[in-house]
């Protein structure tokens, strides 16, 4: 073999071996035990906390109409359920809670963009954002009421400003954070404008954009019930907010407790069902950690 | 170095690749005004392998910058044959959600190439830097040398997307200089076959005189604070004493800057 041919050949050894000693090594943990440590703990936790719940009620500190037993509380759950109420109710608060955070999204995504990219808005608008963060969208309940009376405009009005700056601040930030090498990455490519916010701008923002979204969510989901607990009326329907107040109206601490945990159960199976995978994929694909 | 100044002149002939004729760059104005560069000229040729040595504030990424458009000169002209010259980072800078596949394919795709095309040439080029078969993979997966090689294909993919037939023109700022010592050295090596391999006129920054010398056919180097053209050196020409006279003037450079 000629000189030349054997330095060839040792250079791509040499390439290839370096690849092998410093590829990094990626550890998966198999799915049963992911699902074993995610699992297991919260059940437990739950079991210990029915327990005590039991406990305390067996020692009657507390008179039944203030706290009342797992079993009770169960049989309300079940009666809700053997007459179909439940789905309606559910369906109710659900539904709405969707529809306002898609509205949300629609209007957050782009007053988002405006306020990251456009000095004079983030200046005008940029502390509003966060200070209506910071202000409980409830707060708009009384004032909506008497706009829109006890109609759905009502309750929607009160999720988007719940929702709506979560969502934009979370992309403000997940914008904020970008590696400035990526942009000018994306213009010794060749994208401008519309292409560099395709290709670069927004898949680098998404995981604040999705942490804005889930927080954004969790409000969209108080701000509802909250709303649904105040502005009662006919035109409404029974959500469960409404639920909650109805069992509260007629002293039904069962019905309450019930009524709070199925909020509670909707609000996490949301999250867990919907944000989480999501939120696990992008993150994955990126080398990043889920904490 | 009329004989030096002749030569250059022959193989431009072939056709020059950047020219800069009397370039000067100021940031800022008024008694706070920075000059960056002043007086540079600075010719390369298609296929040619030039390095721009220099200390700290010379304004070697200023005068990437210029040649790459994402800066304008102060004065003088800046001309460039490729339409669009591509640029490597000294971080890899791989866009963290593609795959190493897609990322090659990025400016392929801005470009308007078709998926199959675009497809076929990033395996030709992911395969050209010793990476076949591993475009699957996710720039967290790769290690630095490997992240840094995928730069090096999306870059020349960004040369070659343009005017497809021509090679291109590829700017590199520090590449090597975030990577130990070990895959900096393979690096180099496999710069210099790919550069033979598809004829791209390479203008590279470092601040390494031996990098300098073993990359380049044509040293160039640079004062600091403003950056100006000390001289420059022919490597061919030279034998293995060449990094001892470069080293000399450079320290030269930069004692001046002691007062």
């Amino acid at each position: 073999m000629p000189p030349e041919l054997v330095d060839r050949a040792d250079e791509a050894a040499a390439v290839a071996g370096l690849d092998a000693l410093d590829t990094p090594t990626v550890n998966r943990t198999p799915w049963w035990r992911r699902l074993g440590g995610s699992v297991v703990p919260p059940i437990v936790a739950l079991v210990l906390i029915v327990v005590v719940w039991q406990v305390v009620w067996a020692s009657a500190v507390l008179p039944e109409y203030q706290l009342p037993s797992p079993g009770a509380v169960w049989a309300s759950f079940l009666q809700i359920v053997e007459n179909g109420s439940i789905w309606s109710i559910l369906w109710t608060s659900i539904s709405r809670a969707f529809v306002g955070f898609l509205v949300a999204l629609v209007i957050a995504t782009p007053l988002g963009l405006l306020v990251a990219k456009v000095p004079v808005v983030r200046s005008a608008i940029g502390p509003l954002l966060s200070g209506l963060q910071s202000l409980p969208s409830v707060a708009w309940v009384p004032a909506a009421v008497l706009w829109f009376g006890l109609t759905d405009a009502t309750i929607y009005f009160v999720v988007l400003l719940g929702s709506v700056p979560s969502i934009a601040t979370g992309l403000v930030a997940g914008i904020d954070q970008i590696p400035p090498v990526l942009p000018r990455v994306g213009r010794v490519l060749g994208a401008r404008g519309l292409a560099s916010a395709r290709h670069i701008l927004l898949p680098a923002a998404l995981p604040g954009y999705l942490a804005g979204c889930k927080q954004g969510w969790a409000f969209s989901w108080r701000s509802l019930m909250a709303a649904e607990i105040i502005a009662a009326g006919p035109a409404l329907g029974v959500g469960l907010g409404a639920y909650l107040k109805n069992g509260s109206d007629f002293n039904d601490i069962a019905g309450v407790f019930s009524a709070v945990l199925l909020i509670l159960v909707v609000g996490i199976g949301i999250e867990l069902l919907v944000f989480r995978p999501i939120e696990r994929r992008v993150l994955r694909a990126r080398g990043l950690a889920l904490t | 170095m009329t004989v030096q100044m002749d030569q250059v002149r022959r193989v431009r002939a072939g056709g020059t690749a950047v020219e800069l004729t009397g370039v000067g760059k100021t940031f800022g104005s008024g008694t706070a005004a920075v000059t960056a560069l002043r007086g540079i000229d600075l010719h390369v040729q298609h296929g040619e392998f030039v390095c721009l040595l220099g200390a700290s504030g010379c304004g070697k990424s200023t005068l990437l910058n210029l040649l790459a458009g994402l800066d304008s000169a102060t004065t003088g002209t800046v001309g460039v044959s490729a339409t669009r010259p591509s640029f490597m980072f000294q971080e890899a800078a791989l866009l963290p959600w593609l795959t190493s596949a897609r990322n090659v394919e990025l400016p392929l795709q801005l470009a308007g190439l078709s998926r199959v095309a675009r497809r076929e040439r990033a395996a030709e080029l992911l395969d050209l830097v010793r990476l076949s078969g591993l475009g699957d993979k996710r720039p967290h997966e790769l290690s630095g040398g490997m992240r840094q090689r995928v730069s090096l294909a999306r870059a020349l993919a960004a040369a070659t997307s343009v005017e497809s037939g021509t090679p291109g023109l590829l700017l590199m700022d520090e590449p090597f200089a975030a990577l130990d010592a070990i895959t900096r050295d393979v690096l180099q090596g496999e710069l210099l076959r790919v550069w033979e391999a598809t004829g791209t006129t390479v203008v590279f920054v470092t601040h390494d005189v031996r990098e300098a010398v073993r990359l380049a056919q044509r040293v160039v180097l640079l004062s600091s604070r403003p950056g100006t053209v000390v001289r420059e050196w022919s490597v061919a020409e030279h034998g293995p004493e060449l990094h001892e006279e470069i080293t000399g003037r450079l320290r030269q450079v930069i004692t001046s800057h002691a007062a």
